[in-house]
């Protein structure tokens, strides 16, 4: 089963959502609005699904129900009803609302168009009174419906008047989190804008209320893919850029510890979430914060950016003190253990810190103590008494996730003490139904202490405007701001600060003396106990918001710490903190369309990675390459090998390799003189302008997509090899090897703007053009400056170095083993649960959605695969034996059966496909 | 229309009382007052309604993905044959031609309340075709004749147990094809449930 999408198009939300609400299990790919999946229809159908019997739905309502009726929904007469009024009312004025938002800009009457759908649908909703369309329960009318009216519903520039229960019902359908990540994934989190290039290939709607459609011929959108058409200007200007001195400022300097802010720059300071330490960090951690944060950095500095950049390991919490009693050591020990395997790994990765610190430091508890009292005196600490769930047995309360138990909101049989991966509601540990101690399985006994909360609702306005000012001055990824604003929609709670552990820094209030700070109050006050460690002039970061820019790097369970819980802390304490300006979450990165798991051996962790034989520069290109910018990605081997055999080894290292080889053997190793020409400086200009776009998205830290740019440069440079044949002018008349001087001096010149484009991404990789080439050092600051200028930096005479092959093939049989080895194909009910990149203690991993609505069991299905799998093995040996035909047939029955359990626990259909038509 | 469409289909499924609709809004979209609810509004779930009334669920599809292919074309009646245009048409008869090449019927090989009403939705578009351009839609003008035998003849009711599979036959793989017209399509139950191969 298959389903095909685009990115804009609403009726994709739909299914979407359908998909994460049922859990049901499907492969998902994302294709161009234009593209034929259907193959009968003359226009493109997108959704489509295809069928496992080779059948294709092409209608999103239909590919819902389907949905719902797989996981074992059927739908009632009523969703019938509300499904036809959705395809025949509501899309009609749904599509003309659009085409007047957003191509016409014509926002304001969009209300005229949709009140009479959305009257009626308000009544029908508080006569009903019921939470949804069809009664208590989700049903697939809501799911369809929510994705219908949600590019304009979700837009708050929209007045669509005075429809409560219609809001209120939205806002129910809108908190399950897999229609919020459904929306992101085909909205972008762009709104009404994400559907633009969806409109833009709709016909224009038979309008209802006004007739003059005007005919919109703007398409910006349109011309992004293909040949830019490059204007005489342009040329000149590149030309006129390519000309300029090399930059005789100062060079940039190492590096002079401790950095600090500097009067007149941009003074940047760079966080990574903290990796929590009693684990080894596995490839989506590694992307999510921290190598993340180092290509920002890295380009930082390059951008000449007074640039700081620390992390470290958070040691603090109870799973260290679980560690430690496993491994038969003290918490320091784990600690000092663990902190040493996360600096090796990083290094090997070439994480380039300022500074690398940890979370159990004397300035922790002197930063954490002082913020600690400073809210205290501010009155934004209330105490309660907290009952807790405490293990007679194991003689300890049990925090948070050293708890399990039943969901009160949804029956999840596995949710945890802090929250229900499942509903994603965050739940007080006392609530679960028939808790169980995680450690040793009994059930513990309630116990009530007294702890002290942070007093969120009373900082709540305070920390709106702040965000209102921060988000819509910084760079926030989406999923961030869309985050936070579901926090603060949801209304704030006072949250517990306090915890009955030993391994934390302690409360120095003498009433709570036996407890510390919960991780979340306290781990990120590890940024600032950190820089403090770098240098004691650490204030003159973090309570320095004039001048100072904070960027927090994170994957996406971090963002409410980050964006609510910390900054809250940070305002109470009333002390001209730096608070977080840009905010950058990333999704997550699966593993081969399953999650990394430590416990199966699944993935590839951090301290593997080197053993595999592939250099650090690749792997920090691929996972790069696939950051999960915007929405999911997956790590997979073959793409990989793919990408690296493709991209770098026929792409860019081709391209830089020929470049040098040229210079080498046809010009003794000196660069030839060049005489441009047209084509060249129309080079020049397309060059010019991929740097530019570069720059300009790798300062909105778009870092997976600036990527791009710089394999569009080789690409070019490639074909203008390809087209010019330097190897065969040369060996012609005066002015043919003229121009194979030329094409040879503007390619080395390329390689080496590539070389500094490609610092931040694969600095090894870098530095070794730079020395193939022999390129000056001023190379480095000169091209990167301002909006982007490529510059001929080296000039006709110039000597180059040795030129040597860049990149190695990664051969099939190599990667093979490699997946064998790290289990990427073990899997038997794959699961779409994501890697919850463990950075700093990742209390909340919403996105995790283990699919178990009504018969869809990932676990049964994995316990079931095994027993089909051993099944298959006995029916084997038997027929193998040649046993009596009954045995076997009484045997195969079982088998059949087991496989029939399989596909139900696995959400397929478990009728057999029906046979294929021979005709297709 | 609507309204009458019902009123065939009552008649089609067996339903003794015919039931009283009224319509609502500008598109005069159809309402059935229902005794034991609010009541039901639109074609489609008028339609599948008196399906599972009369006792005839297979009419909706016999699985989860016969149902949502009924579903599909269901929907794909209400929305893309209600008021579309000369050009529509066109549109819509060749993809159909195309999906029916190898299907029997709109969910392959068994009949449902889809080809009823797509029938039902076609049929007066084609009359005014002209007999060259039904020869183009030679698999959507053939089984529309089959689904009219079916929903218009009493004898074929009585028969509705062994289904009557129409035109399997009639169209070989060169597109060829016997007799021709909306009524020449004759009955084949050997046929039942094949495709047409080559």
């Amino acid at each position: 089963m298959k389903l095909f999408v685009s990115e804009g198009n609403p009726h994709c939300l739909k299914v979407l959502a359908a998909l994460g609400v049922t859990g049901v299990q499907c492969d998902v790919q994302y294709v161009n609005h234009e593209e034929t999946v259907v193959p009968f229809l003359s226009r493109p159908a997108l959704p489509a699904l295809l069928l496992p019997s080779g059948l294709h739905l092409f209608s999103s309502n239909a590919i819902c129900q389907y949905l719902f009726e797989v996981n074992g929904q059927e739908s009632s007469e009523l969703c019938y009803q509300w499904l036809e009024w959705e395809a025949t009312d509501l899309q009609p004025a749904l599509l003309e609302a659009l085409h007047m938002a957003v191509l016409q800009g014509k926002g304001s009457e969009v209300s005229k168009v949709l009140q009479g759908p959305l009257n009626y649908l308000d009544q029908s909703l508080s006569k009903g009174n019921t939470p949804y369309l069809t009664g208590e329960a989700v049903s697939v009318a809501d799911v369809v419906l929510w994705a219908a009216l949600y590019p304009v519903l979700s837009e708050s520039s929209l007045t669509l008047g005075e429809c409560k229960s219609v809001k209120s019902w939205f806002d129910r359908v809108a908190a399950m989190h897999s229609c919020q990540s459904a929306a992101q994934k085909v909205l972008q989190g762009k709104g009404l804008q994400g559907t633009k290039s969806y409109m833009q290939r709709q016909p224009a709607p038979r309008s209802s209320h006004c007739r003059d459609t005007q005919p919109c011929n703007s398409n910006p959108a349109e011309c992004e893919e293909g040949e830019r058409a490059v204007s005489e200007e342009e040329m000149e200007a590149a030309v006129l850029t390519w000309s300029k001195d090399l930059n005789a400022g100062p060079l940039a300097a190492d590096r002079q510890h401790p950095i600090l802010p500097q009067e007149g720059k941009r003074n940047i300071l760079v966080t990574s979430a903290l990796p929590y330490v009693n684990n080894v960090p596995h490839l989506g951690n590694i992307i999510g914060c921290v190598l993340s944060a180092d290509v920002f950095s890295r380009y930082g500095r390059l951008r000449g950016w007074n640039l700081l950049f620390v992390c470290g390991t958070d040691e603090y919490g109870t799973a260290t003190e679980n560690k430690a009693r496993e491994e038969g050591l003290t918490p320091q020990q784990i600690c000092d253990k663990y902190h040493a395997v996360h600096s090796s790994i990083y290094k090997w990765f070439q994480i380039d810190f300022d500074f690398f610190g940890r979370t159990t430091t004397e300035k922790q508890t002197e930063i954490a103590q002082n913020i600690f009292w400073r809210l205290h005196e501010h009155g934004f600490l209330v105490e309660d008494t907290v009952e807790q769930l405490r293990c007679e047995n194991c003689q300890r309360f049990l925090a948070d996730r050293f708890v399990e138990g039943t969901c009160p909101h949804c029956s999840y049989p596995e949710a945890r003490g802090d929250q229900c991966d499942k509903c994603g509601r965050l739940i007080n540990a006392v609530e679960l139904r028939e808790p169980q101690c995680k450690v040793c399985r009994r059930t513990p006994v309630i116990r009530s202490s007294k702890h002290l909360f942070l007093d969120l609702p009373k900082l709540e306005n305070q920390l709106e405007q702040w965000l209102e000012k921060s988000t819509s001055t910084g760079d926030w990824t989406a999923n961030a701001k869309q985050i936070t604003r579901s926090w603060l929609r949801d209304g704030l709670k006072p949250r517990c600060i306090t915890r009955d552990l030993q391994w934390g820094t302690p409360v120095p209030h003498p009433d709570f003396k036996e407890k510390v700070f919960y991780v979340w109050f306290d781990a990120p006050i590890g940024y600032l106990s950190i820089t403090a460690n770098y240098t004691d002039k650490w204030e003159k970061w973090w309570k320095n918001p004039q001048q100072v820019e904070l960027y927090n790097f994170m994957a996406k369970d971090n963002v409410p710490f980050h964006s609510v819980v910390f900054p809250c802390s940070l305002l109470g304490a009333q002390d001209n903190y730096t608070l977080v300006g840009h905010l950058v979450a990333t999704e997550y990165l699966n593993y081969e369309d399953t999650k990394f798991s430590k416990s199966r051996g699944v993935g590839v962790f951090g301290d593997m990675a080197k053993d595999t034989g592939i250099p650090s520069d690749v792997w920090r290109f691929y996972l790069l390459y696939v950051r999960p910018e915007g929405q999911d990605s997956a790590f997979s081997w073959a793409d990989m090998a793919l990408k690296n055999n493709s991209e770098l080894l026929n792409n860019l290292g081709n391209f830089i390799n020929r470049a040098g080889m040229f210079v080498t053997k046809f010009f003794e190793g000196c660069v030839p003189a060049m005489e441009l020409q047209q084509e060249d400086k129309k080079l020049l200009a397309v060059v010019g302008w991929e740097l530019q776009q570069y720059i300009q998205l790798m300062d909105k830290v778009k870092i997976r997509d600036a990527l791009k740019h710089i394999l569009n440069i080789s690409r070019h440079g490639n074909q203008y090899i390809q087209v010019n044949e330097p190897w065969k002018k040369i060996k012609g008349g005066d002015a043919e090897r003229q121009r194979a001087g030329t094409v040879t001096g503007v390619s080395v010149n390329i390689a080496c703007l590539l070389s500094v484009m490609l610092f931040p991404y694969m600095p090894t990789v870098s530095h070794t053009i730079r020395d193939q080439l022999n390129a000056p050092q001023s190379c480095i600051n000169t091209m990167l400056q301002g909006s982007g200028s490529f510059v001929c930096t080296l000039r006709a005479g110039h000597r180059i170095g040795t030129v040597s092959p860049l990149f190695q093939k990664l051969e099939a049989d190599q990667i093979e083993a490699l997946k064998k080895r790290f289990g990427g194909q073990q899997t038997t009910a794959q699961s779409a649960a994501s890697a919850q990149p463990a950075a700093v203690p990742a209390p909340a991993a919403p996105a995790a959605e283990v699919a178990t609505v009504n018969g869809v069991d990932p676990e049964k299905a994995k316990q079931l695969a095994q027993a089909v799998a051993e099944q298959g093995d006995k029916v084997r040996a038997l027929k193998a034996q040649k046993a009596e035909k009954a045995v076997i047939t009484a045997e195969v029955a079982k088998l059949l059966n087991l496989k029939k359990q399989l596909a139900a626990a696995e959400g397929k259909s478990p009728e057999p496909a029906p046979q294929k038509s021979k005709k297709k | 229309m609507a309204l009458r469409e019902l009123s065939s289909l009552e008649k089609y499924l067996g339903l003794k009382k015919p039931n009283k609709y009224s319509t609502q809004g500008d598109k005069k979209v159809p309402v059935l007052q229902n005794n034991n609810g609010p009541p039901l509004v639109g074609l489609v779930t008028i339609a599948c309604h008196l399906v599972k009334e009369a006792k005839r669920p297979e009419l909706l599809g016999d699985s989860t993905e016969s149902r949502a292919v009924v579903q599909q074309w269901l929907e794909y009646r209400v929305t893309n044959l209600n008021g579309c245009t000369k050009d529509d048409i066109k549109t819509i008869l060749k993809d159909l031609n195309i999906y029916l090449q190898d299907k029997a019927y709109l969910a392959k090989n068994q009949f449902t309340l889809a080809d009823i009403l797509m029938y039902y939705g076609i049929q007066p578009l084609i009359v005014d075709l002209a007999i060259q351009e039904k020869e183009q839609y030679v698999n959507v003008t053939s089984r529309v004749g089959s689904s009219e035998q079916l929903s218009v003849s009493r004898r074929v009711r009585d028969q509705s147990e062994a289904p009557i599979s129409p035109t399997t036959t009639t169209v070989d793989a060169a597109g060829q094809r016997e007799g021709s017209g909306l009524t020449s399509c004759h009955t084949d139950p050997a046929s039942q449930g094949q495709n047409p191969g080559p």
